[in-house]
């Protein structure tokens, strides 16, 4: 039986490519929609997350669902090959507990603290450095939150392993250093070291010319857009 | 014989956080030990199950702490599945549920929160976006539930989205006297009108939440407390 799987997505978007990796580590084909989140979004998002209308959105079999973490529990119930959460219900909450960590404390606060402004920087310096200190934490020595493999959580944090460390050129602020977050900054280069998650990624030089460009322009959160 | 496990649950009196996961055990017929917790004074033991948040609610089940209410909530339904299910087997349905599960509690009662925490022109501007969610809510569940046009949307199973409903919306008419404003109008938002109205029915229920008089002046306190800790310098 024939599948049609689509992702709204958009290339920058860490929220789109958490769904694209989730798709590719469980071997499903799908067809790409490149959305135009700044400028103009497609009547067929907006059709498909009248709610939020944002990237990504992944379309099964006509059918859409919406908001990154939802989806990627989507696509785990529904595609069984390489199981990106575990089976035991206790170690699945914790897992579930980490990605909305992630999503509600963590990224805000890197975010903020890459683009504060000079005098609200200290602040959000310091509130991101707890978020990523509670991770090195989480990590606890572990190849991948995952364990041996890349899991829900390593998906969801793949903001800090790829777009962090680019932020960091373009502003010139260092956020992750190996020195103060060993475990983390290992961690970020054994998640983009896999293949799979490699190919996923995208471009290093886009999007710090992406940045870039944002820096000499005014700057908005990217929630706005996509997530 | 398969040994005793020990569910507890520290929460705080009408929190809706905590009446959430209390419905939830009590739905599953989960039998559970409550502790109160006092949040001007935190317990050791709530700081060391929750060190991330340093809140309620704490599901312990053998001694293992779940914090997170969401997270909770579904923690419950997938380790005790001889009971009740909160969520749907199917994983589209179940995405639904997560999806207004999220936006219930993130837009939504993130808007609630504010306009009873704040005075002015944040308030107003809250309660501009609490009727807007509102709307989208509404909409939403006509489009999820398209035969409900009865009491209770999911007829007599109560799932995941009832209790999110029940421990928000429990209380509507106290918020619409502490804030003044009208939250859940029964002609603009007549689906989500019955399923409260019929929810509070629920004799099991009516055995968890305080009485409309206990939850206006629980309101009435924390908006005065928080009120007055913004203006003191």
């Amino acid at each position: 039986m024939s599948e049609e799987v689509k992702v709204f997505g958009a290339w920058g978007s860490p929220f789109s490519r958490r769904v694209e990796l989730a798709l590719r580590l469980k071997g499903v084909q799908y067809e790409y929609i490149e959305e135009d989140i700044f400028n103009n979004k497609s009547p067929l998002l907006l059709k498909y997350n009248p709610v939020h209308k944002k990237v990504p959105v992944l379309l099964h079999n006509g059918k859409p669902i919406a908001e990154s973490l939802v989806i990627l529990e989507y696509i785990e119930e529904t595609w069984k090959s390489n199981p990106i959460l575990p089976e035991d219900p206790y170690d699945k909450a914790m897992a579930r507990f980490w990605a909305k960590f992630l999503d509600d404390k963590c990224l805000p606060a890197l975010w903020k603290a890459g683009w504060s402004p000079e005098n609200e920087r200290e602040k959000a310096v310091e509130e991101a450095c707890e978020c990523l200190k509670t991770l090195e934490g989480a990590l606890n020595g572990k190849r991948f939150f995952g364990g041996a493999t890349v899991g829900l959580v390593d998906i969801a944090a793949n903001f800090i392993a790829h777009w962090l460390g680019i932020i960091q050129e373009a502003t010139g602020h260092e956020l992750l250093s190996a020195e103060k977050f060993p475990h983390l900054f290992k961690w970020t280069d054994e998640f983009v070291s896999c293949s799979i998650v490699k190919e996923s990624l995208p471009p290093r030089d886009k999007l710090l010319a992406f940045f870039k460009d944002r820096i000499a322009g005014a700057m908005d959160a990217p929630t706005e857009a996509s997530k | 014989m398969e040994e005793v496990k020990r569910v507890k649950l520290h929460g705080v009196g009408a929190n809706p956080y905590s009446k959430r996961v209390e419905l939830a055990l009590r739905i599953k017929g989960i039998p559970y030990e409550y502790i109160e917790e006092d949040m001007s004074n935190k317990s050791q033991l709530l700081l060391t199950y929750n060190p991330v948040y340093k809140r309620i609610p704490v599901l312990v089940h053998n001694e293992k702490p779940v914090v997170e209410s969401l997270v909770i909530l579904e923690y419950i339904d997938e380790n005790w599945r001889n009971t009740p299910q909160l969520l749907p087997d199917d994983p589209l349905e179940r995405a639904k549920v997560r999806f207004w599960a999220n936006f219930i509690q993130q837009e939504l009662f993130e808007a609630m929160t504010l306009a009873v925490r704040y005075d002015g022109e944040v308030q107003a501007k809250a309660i501009d976006e609490v009727d807007e969610k509102m709307k989208v809510l509404e909409e939403g569940m006509k489009e999820m539930f398209p035969e409900s046009g009865s009491a209770s949307i999911q007829g007599e199973k109560l799932g995941l989205l009832d209790v999110l409903i029940c421990s928000i919306f429990n209380s509507y008419k106290a918020y619409e006297e502490v804030l003044g404003v009208k939250i859940l109008d029964p002609e603009r938002f007549p689906l989500v009108f019955c399923w409260v109205e019929a929810l509070k029915e629920l004799p099991l229920v009516k055995e968890l939440f305080p009485p409309h008089d206990q939850l206006v002046a629980l309101l009435m306190v924390v908006r005065e407390n928080v009120l007055k800790a913004s203006s003191s310098t």
